[in-house]
């Protein structure tokens, strides 16, 4: 036989609860209970909560550009349940704030690093997260290495990575796939695909049909989920993370999913996408969705829906306060964090910054004038 | 004449070229339908279609070594990398194919491009969006590098780059985008690569500089005393620089105070200070002085204010030299 097949590849998508709140009951079993749904379903709306209000924030002058998680927030929530806080990394890109906030990152970090101070990226000790990452689409590569030491050193943590569907386009994209597949490393890359890079659509991103079938070239078990389903998103990262614990490798998610606000605060949609566009993924809001399952099983109502909104308005004001209450960096802290110890030259800089705003003493350039003081 | 800022200027310079040129091709993330980050190629793709215009994937790498290929098939591609920060995965690409390739082929092929580069910092932007990273692509020999700060300027420095048979990175300064406007001539000219301007004459001290911190200086100069004269030098290219510009301006003043938001070490500074003392060393008065960033990663905007060099700190450094 002269031609003959030599690899055979199929993409699946899976949803288990729809649009409407139906589940299906066969793919969810093992799943999620009703007391997680409702944990989830409370972290989902004070993490939109907080983009509201970190986005009036942003309008009156308050906090710089900032990146609406709004519409993705299932992605988050059921990949953060999947895994196991503590012993498990997320190396998050910046849509992902939920989360980071259910294993243990303070609120508040989201907001001061979105206001101008890196104080905000200084990860408490005991989590394993790593900052949100500015350059796209370079920090899957971190997860890789991570997940490599992790086996190296016989822990039984998996590392996963989220990006978008723009990221995925990165010469760092093919570098991370690959080592990842060729050292067979517990990570899990979790791709949110909410159709848009900016202003730039899913497909000119790449001419497949897919992003999940990229894995398929690096030899890597991939398939594409419903990622405004939280039981989707939870069983496709649990799955994967029970196979990259059990020595079975790297796994790829792509998790179909949509962003309803702007690319940041500093983006405007309306000038690239159309309104009958969003408003048909408005209909697939990951929140709605949700509420009305519970109702469905009847763990919601009203009441409960008025309660957890004056919750997340108490909380989210709470971490404004703190965000806000906390000074203003002194400048040592320009200086102080490049290197385990300050070299010379930089405490020299620091520490005459403190009183002459060149950052250099005249006397030391010889360029005092006669008589003149020290410092002024 | 038309009053533009340097959005505008940059926007209308780009049009009239790829009318006269249809070599011409825009590539880079964001620059189609959406006009760009900052709104530099608004229109462009509406009026000279989507092949010109091109809406590329996620990938700088991807933009700078395509371009590179355009340019050898016989294109003039102008590639726009979105922020200074995020030259560096194409950082390869740049330096050590569109730098290299002539010299490699020993005059056989050329890369004409001009690499468009929103540049600088003072607007408050998130991490890696307000760097200044001239001094490291002039280290790299085979690319040309300049940095406007108006819009006529802009206009005159493009057209020269587009027009180069070099690889140029044509760097942007996002803060003076719309916070200055002047009439910009609808005619066509060039300000060739490598000559300086000379904003404002004088004899006590040279002050060189250039880009957004030009404004910086002119701010200084406002608040020197009035018998303080002050010869202020826009560089515009950084590569090659207009040596015999500040050679003859501190050759007359004795003094000179260099002025850029880049770190102080291994920055232009140095350079400049450097083929100062090479060549007025015996006119000199005083050291030069440099006003920069300080040696440390421009921090996120909470302190940005202090890490960029201020008219006060301007000032000073003018004082300094001319007290010495
Ligand atoms: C290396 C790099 N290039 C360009 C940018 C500018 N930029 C910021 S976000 C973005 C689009 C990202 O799209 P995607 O990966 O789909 O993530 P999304 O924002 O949609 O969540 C771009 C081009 C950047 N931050 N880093
Ligand atoms: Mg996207």
């Amino acid at each position: 036989m002269p031609i003959r097949t030599v690899y055979k590849a199929q993409i699946d998508h899976m949803q288990i609860l729809d649009e409407d709140g139906k589940l299906d009951e066969k793919l969810a079993k093992n799943t999620l209970t009703d007391e997680q749904v409702v944990h989830l379903y409370e972290q989902m709306t004070i993490c939109r909560t907080l983009d509201e209000v970190a986005f009036k924030l942003q309008r009156s002058g308050r906090m710089g550009t900032y990146p609406q998680n709004k519409g993705q927030e299932a992605n988050a929530v059921g990949a953060a349940i999947a895994l196991e806080k503590g012993t498990d990394w997320l190396v998050p890109c910046y849509r992902e704030n939920a989360a980071l906030f259910m294993h243990g990152l303070p609120m508040h970090y989201i907001l001061l690093h979105w206001m101008g101070d890196e104080r905000g990226n200084q990860i408490p000790d005991g989590l394993k997260i790593t900052p949100l990452s500015i350059p796209i689409g370079t920090h899957m590569l971190h997860a890789v290495g991570i997940a490599w030491a992790m086996k190296l050193r016989k822990e039984r943590g998996v590392a996963c990575t989220f990006f978008g569907d723009g990221a995925t386009s990165e010469g760092d994209f093919h570098g991370a796939m690959n080592f990842a597949g060729t050292q067979q490393v517990p990570c899990i890359f979790y791709c949110q695909n909410n159709q848009w890079a900016i202003s730039v659509p899913r497909e000119i991103q790449t001419a497949g049909e897919t992003i999940a079938q990229k894995a398929l070239g690096y030899g890597m078990p991939t398939m594409q989920v419903d990622g405004n389903d939280i039981f989707a998103v939870y069983k496709a990262t649990k799955d994967a993370a029970d196979r990259a614990r059990a020595g079975g490798g790297p796994s790829f998610i792509e998790a179909i999913t949509y962003r309803l606000g702007d690319h940041t605060t500093a983006d405007d949609a309306k000038r690239y996408r159309s309104a009958e566009e969003v408003d048909s993924w408005k209909l697939k809001d990951p929140l709605i969705r949700t509420r009305k399952y519970l109702e469905r099983k009847d763990q919601w109502s009203d009441k409960k829906q008025s309660e957890l909104d004056e919750r997340a308005k108490k909380i989210t004001a709470e971490v404004v306060k703190t965000a806000e209450g906390i000074e203003k960096p002194h400048t040592d802290d320009m200086f102080n964090h490049l290197f385990s110890e300050i070299p010379a030259e930089l405490r020299r800089q620091r520490d005459t910054l403190r009183t002459h705003s060149l950052g250099q003493e005249p006397g030391q350039v010889g360029l005092r004038a006669p008589g003149q003081a020290e410092h002024v | 004449m038309p009053e533009l800022n340097l959005v505008q200027a940059i926007n209308t310079t780009l049009a009239q070229e790829m009318e006269r040129d249809e070599r011409l091709v825009l590539l880079g993330e964001d620059v189609g339908a959406n006009g760009g980050v900052f709104r530099v190629t608004e229109g462009l793709q509406a009026r000279f279609g989507a092949e010109r215009v091109v809406d590329s994937p996620l990938d700088e790498s991807g933009i700078m070594g395509a371009a590179i290929g355009l340019a050898m098939g016989g294109m003039r591609p102008i590639p726009e990398i979105q922020f200074e920060g995020f030259l560096g995965p194409a950082y390869d690409q740049l330096v050590n194919h569109a730098g290299r390739m002539r010299n490699r082929t020993r005059g056989a092929i050329a890369v004409p491009m001009t690499v468009r580069v929103p540049w600088g910092g003072g607007i408050h932007a998130p991490e890696l969006h307000s760097d200044s990273p001239e001094a490291i692509y002039t280290h790299h020999p085979g690319i040309k590098v300049v940095v406007p700060s108006t819009p006529r300027d802009a206009k005159g420095l493009l057209l020269a780059a587009i027009r180069d048979p070099d690889p140029v990175v044509f760097f942007e300064p996002k803060r003076v985008y719309r916070s200055y406007k002047e009439e910009v001539p609808e005619e066509d000219y060039t300000i060739p690569i490598g000559q300086a301007k000379m904003v404002s004459e004088g004899t006590d001290v040279s002050l060189i500089t250039w880009g957004s911190m030009v404004f910086e200086c002119l701010a200084a100069l406002d608040n020197l005393p009035e018998d303080v004269s002050v010869e202020l030098i826009d560089l515009r290219s950084i590569n090659p620089f207009d040596r015999d510009a500040v050679i003859q301006s501190v050759q007359k003043t004795g003094r000179c105070v260099v002025v850029h938001e880049a770190a102080k070490t291994a920055g232009m500074g140095a350079e400049i200070a450097t083929v100062i003392q090479e060549e007025a060393f015996l006119h000199l008065q005083a050291p030069v002085q440099r006003v920069t960033g300080f040696d440390t990663i421009m921090p996120y905007y909470k302190l940005e204010n202090e890490y960029l060099p201020s008219a006060k700190r301007i000032q000073e450094a003018v004082e300094q030299v001319l007290a010495y």
